[in-house]
């Protein structure tokens, strides 16, 4: 097969790998947005520059702290999701009751103050994080470096145990009902304010998650969380906004579709999530995965 | 706590909804262990009276009494945990919940709830569709699991909105032993009815409302001779 098209089968695979490890971090991406925008209604902006700050929160706490990389995937998240926190108790939370342009507004300024301050401290060139897992497996038609695979592997894991917590669980009830009627689910008894804090922070670190996830495989820079925000917002808007189920899917897929793009039509492969995204605005406004309003 | 007095005692209550006037000095008690009705027109006030009991409504002045508690201004959570259990008029089930879900919402506040499987007793219908999505229920299914869900809870102050609405005789009929039987085991509860019939088969007292404010209070057995004026007011 691979010979009748003429791409070498090691090449073909490469691809594909390094696509799916770009949907990883679509998908964690993406949901946490979609966690964030099903209770808040906000367009969290300042997504990409929390995933920089955890990839900072990582590197500093390896080059200050000496906190080594598994210390620092679990405590770059807290840190993040924390900071986060402090932004929705101190802003967000004035802005619930006027529309959403105000929220995107608020958090693209915060993007702009968070980039600035860390370009300022850290220049724009990236620092090198070295990788915990050198290394890889030789599976005979390919070559899969370990830290790739432990990539896909942490990302579904995450993904799969939000969805679980959201789809399957009380607490998760408690979120679905919110996202419906937050004034019954308070008249219930139920304290939402503390819960939207903990949902934006929890989305955050998500966000703070994949940055540390990510600082091993790309440089870690002030400039990352903008270069890859811009196309997990197509992808947000390609699987249909406060979906959780459809921005795991979706993030993975259009990952994928990406590698293959990179095989087969090199120079479309970064705009192809653009003309996806383009076709699904035209046929079906509402995302694959939306319900229309 | 008291076994006799008042449960609940609202006074010059004035509420809006942004620039509108609704509530216009709401005044009214209601007795431990009494069922007591708010009777009155479409848009008199009934649900928003409900709703400030709640602490739902944004902008509202005067005085609400729980308990002695003064709540006007608490929070909604904080006023469902003082042990008030609520059904909304338009049922508010989840649709992203399903049964089970629905039913299991509302936190147990007290002791002295139902469990679930003395709820199921209740309503076997419910038992039946217990996985179904809870939107996917008709409109009687939904109006019972409105009311099972806060009989979970614990609470003995039950805000009931329009409970037997679009239910069958037969079911309106088991509402009423409901009521009636919850009323023997001693709970209080307000009630807003159009189903003026029903409301005389369960109720202690009547406050009648029109434009925002309580025109009058009927005890239940006066109710017979007065209901040419009672007729005049609901415009029946
Ligand atoms: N969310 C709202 N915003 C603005 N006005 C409202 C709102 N809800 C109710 N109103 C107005 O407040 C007034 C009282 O409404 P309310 O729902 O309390 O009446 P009600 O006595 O419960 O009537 P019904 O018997 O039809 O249920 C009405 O004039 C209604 O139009
Ligand atoms: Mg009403």
């Amino acid at each position: 097969m691979f010979e009748l098209i003429g791409i070498p089968p090691q090449a073909f695979y490469a691809q594909l790998t390094l696509g799916l490890v770009n949907g990883a971090f679509y998908a964690v991406l993406s949901l946490g947005l979609a966690v964030i925008f099903g209770l808040l209604n906000v367009i969290n902006f300042t997504h990409g520059a929390q995933y920089m700050m955890g990839a900072f929160a990582g590197y500093i706490l390896l080059t200050l702290f000496g906190v080594p990389y598994w210390g620092a995937l679990i405590l770059a998240p807290i840190i993040v999701g924390a900071i986060g926190i402090v932004i929705e108790r101190t802003m967000l939370r004035h802005l619930y009751h006027l529309d959403h342009l105000y929220g995107l507004l608020l958090t693209f300024g915060l993007v702009l103050v968070i980039e600035g301050l860390f370009r300022q401290q850290y220049g724009v060139s990236g620092r090198p994080y070295p990788n915990p897992l050198p290394g890889g497996q030789n599976l005979g038609f390919m070559f899969l470096p370990n830290y790739r695979l432990w990539v896909i592997v942490a990302s579904v894991v995450v993904c799969f145990a939000t969805w679980y917590l959201i789809e399957q669980t009380r607490l998760g009830s408690y979120l679905r009902a919110a996202v419906e009627r937050p004034d019954l689910v308070q008249a219930f008894g139920i304290n939402v304010p503390v819960m939207v804090t903990l949902t934006y922070g929890f989305g955050v670190a998500l966000a703070g998650f994949a940055g540390v996830l990510a600082a091993p495989i790309q440089v870690v820079s002030p400039m990352m969380g903008m270069n890859i925000i811009i196309v997990v917002f197509a992808v947000v808007v390609i699987g249909g906004m406060g979906s959780i189920l459809g921005a795991i899917i979706t993030g993975y897929f259009l990952g994928l579709v990406e590698g293959l793009t990179r095989v087969f039509y090199p120079e479309a492969s970064s705009t192809v999530i653009f003309v996806i995204m383009a076709i699904v605005l035209l046929i079906r406004p509402q995302g694959l995965f939306g319900k229309a309003k | 706590m008291a076994e006799t007095g008042t449960v609940l005692k609202v006074k010059d209550l004035e509420a809006w909804y942004g620039e509108s006037h609704i509530l216009h000095g709401m005044s009214f008690e209601i007795p431990r262990g009494e069922v007591v009705t708010l009777l009155g027109r479409n848009g008199a006030g009934k649900t928003t009276t409900m709703r400030c009991i709640m602490g739902m409504v944004g902008k509202r002045l005067g005085s609400i009494a729980f308990e002695g508690t003064e709540t006007i201004k608490m929070r909604s959570d904080k006023i469902a945990r003082l042990g008030v259990g609520y059904v909304p008029e338009e049922r508010g089930i989840f649709a992203s919940l399903n049964v089970i879900e629905n039913l299991e919402l509302p936190p147990v506040i007290k002791p002295g709830g139902m469990t679930r499987d003395e709820v199921f007793d209740l309503f076997p219908r419910l038992r039946e569709r217990r996985n179904s999505q809870g939107t996917k229920l008709s409109g009687g299914e939904q109006q019972m699991l409105a009311i099972a869900r806060i009989l979970r809870t614990g609470a003995k102050f039950l805000l009931l909105d329009e409970p037997t609405e679009g239910l069958a005789p037969v079911i309106v009929q088991q509402i009423g032993e409901i009521i009636r039987d919850l009323k023997a085991k001693g709970f209080t509860i307000l009630l807003v009815e159009q189903n003026f019939h029903f409301a005389s088969t369960v109720a202690d007292r009547h406050y009648v409302v029109e434009h925002g404010h309580v025109v009058e209070m009927m005890r239940n057995e006066e109710i017979g001779s007065n209901m040419e004026k009672l007729q005049e007011y609901l415009g029946v």
